[in-house]
């Protein structure tokens, strides 16, 4: 890939601006229970009916931490390349809401259990790198739907109590391309890591999104807005647009930028303020009277990180060694761990190269087709490498393979099977096709007597006349020095 | 630190006490004596001392990861003055 520039920035009628962006990821952990109670974070079950005491809040009720919780934390902050705090506590973020019963939220606000890290992103105009802030666990809220009444509102504590990770970056990003490549890898970093299925769908993976602009070339950050929980990237991106334009506005028309909360509506896209988050800042952290500090010995801190999965970057790294792919195609093919293993499947049985190839444009195209994901795929990583290997041996060509690609979709057979039962193997023995070829060109003796007066682009045609009359099963590579041969003499 | 008026009244709307005007004069002149009683702490040289998180010398204590609770829904709404059998309800809060 060609090398591009970095080019994006508002202009302005006073010049060009900058947009700085931060992000605040929540991403759910996975885990089998809630964070500080035993009920249930499975997605989808009846409302209210994976609720403790504990997660309702009644007096009395003492949170117990689930240490597998702190385990996948530890594991996506190591993921990070982050400090891990042997030493970390629980506050109590205290703010009134329908969906929060405690009245506060635990989190960790002085001493999180990760600290600094990073995350590198391709990108068309080079390799990047994101500082990570931090990396705290904390609780999520309920779930307040409004519109099953015109009066009410109705609260849904399932996920009240789930874990999350908050995972602050710095503000490093740059534009809404960069926002997007910060997020998908986060998600494939912490997929690989089992950590969180970053569903977003599902809400396992929203944002608050900082948004700040500044002169081109200003040394100093500007005033920034902050937008709460963004559940899609595209909306991220959308928010981000609509922002930095309206302060740019507010800028070159002389007025201030208040420093507040928005939120993005999906349905106007543009921002808005929310008013009732004016003293919502006023949190009054203080750590949690029920949950001691929370010490991390070393050892298990080693131990998860020797247990740790290979992440994308070093595959993508070995992938280009291994199996010579070019830097985009080991990108494309360590995006997602389960591309990657469908990937080492099919390369370990056939040609490496033909098989990235073959997997990045039809395989790829057909699973987006039907809306499938790889693990779903009609077609086996076994059956697929052998179809590789028949058109890397010449057994079929190119374009018959792609018939062939079709009937495995259909049918799931192996590809071995239906070139056979179909008669599709490709005509590659020299003494047929010239014995064909021949036959063809007697048949046309006014075409080869115009070709040879130098009307060449007939030689499209004959090749068509091979084509046909073998029923597209001639080695095309062998029917062009055959017929070039043929029509020289 | 002294408390004003001011701030006993944020604080009352934060924790959503509700507190008349009668009642912010005595509570500012009684928080007041607290914080004065407490501020006394300070005269106290602490620079050499760890602060101290718990009078527990214990470190947390934590559970599996398994499922062990939940499913008792009547349970948890029982106490909810408004509900419709499968959710709490509540005033319209809406953005």
């Amino acid at each position: 890939m060609s090398k591009e520039k970095f080019d994006y920035f508002i202009k302005g009628e006073k010049g060009k601006y900058e947009v700085v962006i931060g992000l605040e990821v929540h991403a759910q952990v996975l885990s089998k229970s809630k964070l500080f109670s035993g009920s249930s974070t499975k997605f989808g079950a009846d409302p209210n009916n994976q609720v403790s005491l504990i997660d309702s809040a009644f007096p009395g009720m003492l949170p117990v931490i689930n240490e597998e919780c702190v385990k996948q934390a530890v594991r996506t902050g190591l993921g990070l390349n982050a400090k891990i705090n042997n030493y970390s506590v629980f506050d109590r973020k205290n703010y009134f809401y329908a969906d929060l019963p405690q009245g506060y939220q635990i989190s960790q606000y002085k001493n999180p259990i990760v600290g600094e890290g990073k995350v590198l992103l391709d990108m068309p105009y080079g390799s990047k790198e994101i500082g990570i802030e931090r990396l705290h666990l904390e609780q999520d809220a309920g779930k307040s739907i409004h519109d099953m009444d015109p009066s009410n509102t109705y609260v849904d504590l399932n996920r009240s109590g789930i874990a999350l990770m908050e995972i602050v970056s710095k503000p490093d990003l740059r534009s809404p391309d960069e926002v997007n490549a910060y997020i998908k890898k986060l998600r494939s970093i912490m997929r690989y890591l089992g950590t969180c299925d970053g569903n977003m769908q599902e809400g396992s993976l929203r944002a608050d999104v900082n948004v700040s602009v500044r002169k081109e070339g200003d040394k100093n950050f500007g005033t920034r807005c902050e937008i709460k929980n963004v559940n899609s990237i595209k909306f991220m991106q959308m928010a981000i647009e609509y922002e930095a334009a309206r302060q740019v506005e507010l800028i070159e028309n002389g007025k201030e930028i208040d420093q507040e909360t928005r939120l993005f509506d999906t349905k106007k896209n543009e921002t808005r303020s929310m008013r009732s988050k004016e003293d919502a800042h006023d949190y009054r952290y203080f750590p949690d009277p029920d949950l001691l500090p929370l010490k991390l010995e070393q050892k298990l801190i080693d131990d998860l990180k020797k247990s740790l999965p290979e992440l994308p970057d070093k595959k993508k790294e070995r992938f280009i060694k291994e199996y010579e792919l070019n830097a985009y195609e080991a990108n494309v093919l360590v995006s997602e761990k389960e591309i990657s293993d469908y990937y080492e499947e099919v390369a370990k049985f056939s040609d490496k190269k033909l098989a990235a190839t073959w997997m990045m444009g039809d395989l790829f195209a057909m699973l987006n087709d039907k809306g499938l994901d790889i693990s779903k795929s009609p077609i086996s990583a076994k059956h697929f490498a052998e179809l590789i290997q028949s058109i890397k041996s010449g057994e079929i060509s190119g374009r018959i393979a792609k018939e062939v690609f079709e009937i495995m979709v259909e049918s799931g057979e192996n590809p071995k099977k239906i070139i056979e039962s179909k008669g599709m193997k490709q005509q590659s023995d020299p003494k047929e096709l010239e014995k064909m070829i021949n036959e063809i060109l007697s048949k046309n003796n006014d075409k080869v007597d115009q070709y040879k007066a130098g009307k060449e682009k007939l030689f499209g045609f004959f090749v068509g006349q091979v084509m046909k009359l073998s029923g597209g099963k001639a080695n095309p590579q062998l029917t062009n020095e055959i017929l070039k041969k043929l029509l020289k003499g | 630190m002294s408390l004003d008026k001011e701030k006993i009244k944020h604080v009352a709307k934060l924790a959503r006490i509700s507190v008349d005007d009668a009642k912010v004069e005595s509570l500012t002149k009684d928080l007041n004596s607290i914080f004065k009683f407490i501020e006394q702490l300070n005269e106290l040289n602490t620079d050499k001392v760890e602060p101290l998180t718990s009078i527990l010398n214990q470190s947390l204590r934590s559970r599996k990861d398994e499922i062990s609770d939940g499913k008792i829904r009547e349970k948890v709404l029982k106490n909810s003055p408004k509900e419709n059998e499968e959710f709490f309800v509540v005033p319209k809060v809406v953005e």
